[in-house]
């Protein structure tokens, strides 16, 4: 049987003055947004916070400089993801570029490209959104039906676009997409012919629509494509090879404090509901919380110590994900019990707007970036069972 | 001797010696005495000794992952107790016996013992309860409050009468009954800071890296038997239904794993002032609930050849299912933790997290 190892994670002694930093500024930026707001993470946005990051260079801290970048460590980079996501600082706006459409420019990207877009990436003044997702490719992303056709040279150049990506999260607000969509072949060819696309929002034939969540918050969209012309050098990367382009992305999508901090916002309130005397019961259930925190913190951090070696852990992320959605799903029905409160957004009370999006935002832990069973399944195949 | 080089020595030792027939034989209350002088003839039991008090200068973390190992192979020896013992003995500067060594897995020995002068002596009474392998002990090390500190008490055959008990994997816990006269070389102040409640802990730490080695091959164990199992033409692993338990499986074992390295250095780094415990308590937590949850899996894989006697599965989940609950179980910790945060507060939770 295959090991799945997990080195120890580098020592964090090197980044405690950064964290310092970091709790100092979060604390003041972070004043008056109340707990019901921090209950959003990662996806609560604000445009002027995510700047005011970019100005402490805390966007694209690992990028080279000549891109706007600090190159600063990968632990670095955690530890300021860590210690915003566990305060619930707003970083929707920067979050997607930051973590996943940059470093693909970054990798991928033309030179035009890289100039261009990530010195705004690391202001905190562009948002991107990703195009995976569609009405019939969720977990299935090779049955991708969206399709960008060369047009020829003699009609100016370029690609035309036709298709419809779904829950594409802040197109809406977004100035870009990274699409992935099909250049060659057909569905049956699965992984074959797909490739990635970099995509002006305003370019005409897009539409975009609201799509509200069962809270009845707009995050998500549908994203119409009829006809959109993009230019030639809108391609990341080769033709052809888009998924794999998009498979190495994944252990950063995967295995960040994301992945287990969605809940945070709650169990803090949970803590501050209890009390510096709860109850034993009460104090064994924070207690057993908080021990799983521990070890998932130190799970994700042995992950982001294999990244910054330049190893490929897509393996461990799926495993770390898995786990970290389990403890996030679980925090609502621990608290519910150990307050008496009923979840309500419009309470007066924070613990009750807090539950109620905690416990309304649940069910999105274990789909979004890989649902539980593509997990288990990636697991699986790590233990050569398939 | 290089830290791989011992992890494969001793691997390859216990492989050789921790053979089924033997773990039938301790299940049925045999002592593995011949094994048992091998893993000391390496001199295994020494390996958290310092140097300088008789030790062959293992690191830390070397020498708890030879637990870690042990549990692996569902070894029935008290290594990890005689490792404690040893490094109790020498940090109060006591001569450290051959042969097998007790300890009491107790939080706190208040109440249980009582040790009073004697004239020049001392005179040690009241009950060890649980003690593992009590019945073959060469010596055992207990750590007993004062009001001067804590103080360290070599007992040895004859100071104690034995009640023969078990636990459900069949390894010894007995309890001594203790009345004895102990000279002034037999009792000495513990190592600075080092208290029942540490002790303990470094008990849980133990239990913790043993049970996350049981885990891990009961992991494998699993595995393997689902690659070889077939069921409606196919082996048992093709299933999803059986791919998906085993990746939990899988992620148990993981967090296990991660959680007793943990403890494991936090334990390593110690240097005289207090322990580091909220990773140990963690740990503890975490392995014990892996633990179950690991049991119940890979029974439910195994099938009913997995239930049987005669089947080397029982060797591993019977220990998992006892080591849960020795030195804390999860509640205990639990508890531990939650008054920590309790007393951080809501806005010290995240900090308190970043520095365990």
């Amino acid at each position: 049987m295959p090991r799945i190892a997990f080195p120890p994670p580098p020592s964090s002694a090197a980044t405690e003055a950064l964290r310092a930093e970091v709790r100092d500024f979060l604390k003041t930026e972070l004043a008056d947004r109340p707990p019901r707001l921090r209950a959003e993470s990662w996806n609560g946005f604000d445009a002027a916070f995510s700047r005011r990051m970019g100005a402490r260079g805390w966007i694209a801290m690992t990028w080279p400089k000549q891109y706007g970048g600090h190159e600063r460590s990968a632990l670095e980079r955690y530890v300021v993801l860590e210690e915003t996501l566990a305060a619930g600082a707003p970083v929707a706006a920067h979050w997607i570029a930051d973590r996943q459409s940059g470093p693909l420019l970054l990798k991928n990207g033309t030179e035009e490209q890289r100039r261009t877009i990530l010195p705004r990436i690391a202001a905190g003044e562009c948002t991107f959104c990703i195009g995976m997702s569609e009405p019939d490719s969720g977990s299935d992303l090779a049955a991708v039906r969206t399709r960008a056709v060369p047009v020829p040279e003699a009609e100016g150049g370029g690609w035309r676009v036709n298709g419809t990506k779904l829950w594409t999260t802040y197109a809406h607000k977004a100035q870009y997409m990274i699409l992935f969509c099909r250049t060659d072949g057909g569905t049956e060819d699965r992984q074959g012919g797909t490739s990635q696309l970099l995509v002006d929002l305003t370019t005409p034939g897009i539409t975009i629509r609201p799509i509200l969540d069962l809270s009845g918050a707009h995050h998500f969209n549908e994203v119409v494509f009829e006809d959109v012309v993009l230019p030639a050098d809108a391609l990341i990367g080769n033709r052809g090879e888009g998924w794999t382009q998009v498979m190495s992305e994944l252990a950063y999508e995967r295995s960040g404090p994301e992945r287990f901090l969605s809940s945070m916002a709650l169990l803090i309130e949970l803590v501050r509901a209890l009390g510096p005397s709860p109850s034993g019961h009460a104090a064994i259930a924070v207690g057993r919380l908080t021990a799983h925190l521990i070890v998932l913190r130190r799970l994700s951090r042995s992950v982001a110590g294999m990244l910054d070696k330049g190893e490929n852990p897509t393996l461990q992320a799926s495993l770390v994900k898995d786990l970290g959605a389990l403890f996030e799903q679980e925090i609502p029905e621990i608290a519910r019990q150990l307050v008496e409160a009923e979840p309500d957004l419009e309470s007066t009370r924070e613990f009750s707007a807090v539950l109620a999006h905690t416990v309304m935002n649940a069910p999105a832990f274990s789909l979004r970036g890989g649902t539980r069973e593509i997990l288990r399944g990636i697991i699986a195949r790590g233990l050569g069972l398939r | 001797m290089s830290d791989s080089i011992l992890a494969d020595t001793a691997q390859r030792l216990f492989a050789e010696r921790f053979t089924p027939e033997l773990l039938r034989a301790a299940d049925s209350g045999q002592w593995p005495a011949a094994a048992w002088a091998a893993v000391e003839e390496m001199g295994l039991p020494l390996a958290l000794v310092p140097e300088e008090a008789g030790g062959f200068g293992v690191d830390t973390l070397d020498a708890l992952a030879l637990v870690r190992s042990a549990g692996s192979f569902a070894a029935p020896v008290p290594l990890a107790e005689t490792m404690l013992a040893a490094w109790l003995l020498a940090g109060a500067g006591m001569a450290i016996p051959a042969g097998p060594l007790g300890i009491a897995p107790t939080q706190s020995a208040k109440g249980d013992l009582a040790l009073t002068r004697d004239g020049a002596s001392w005179r040690l009474t009241g009950t060890a309860h649980r003690v593992p392998w009590g019945r073959v002990a060469t010596a055992v090390a207990l750590l007993v409050e004062q009001e001067s500190g804590s103080v360290v008490c070599l007992l040895e055959p004859g100071d104690w009468t034995v009640e023969e008990g078990r636990n459900i994997a069949g390894e010894p816990r007995d309890t001594l009954r203790i009345d004895a006269v102990l000279d002034a070389a037999r009792v000495a102040p513990a190592a600075p800071g080092v208290t029942p409640a540490d002790l303990f802990a470094m008990g849980a730490t133990l239990r913790s890296l043993a049970m996350a080695g049981a885990i891990e091959r009961v992991l494998e164990l699993t595995v393997q038997y689902a690659g070889e199992r077939v069921q409606f033409g196919r082996p048992l692993g093709k299933f999803q239904a059986v791919q998906q338990n085993l990746a939990i499986l899988a992620s148990q074992a993981a967090a296990a794993g991660a959680a007793a390295d943990g403890a494991a250095e936090a334990l390593a780094e110690r240097s005289g002032g207090p322990l580091r415990v909220l990773p140990i308590a963690a740990a503890k937590l975490r392995c014990g609930e892996a633990a179950g949850l690991t049991a119940s899996i890979a029974h439910q894989m195994h099938g009913a050849i997995g239930f049987t006697h005669e089947h080397v599965l029982h060797h591993l989940t019977r220990r998992l299912w006892s080591w849960r609950d020795e030195f804390g179980n999860e509640s205990v910790w639990a508890l531990r933790i939650g008054r920590e945060v309790a007393e951080a507060g809501a806005d010290g939770l995240w900090p308190l997290v970043t520095a365990a």
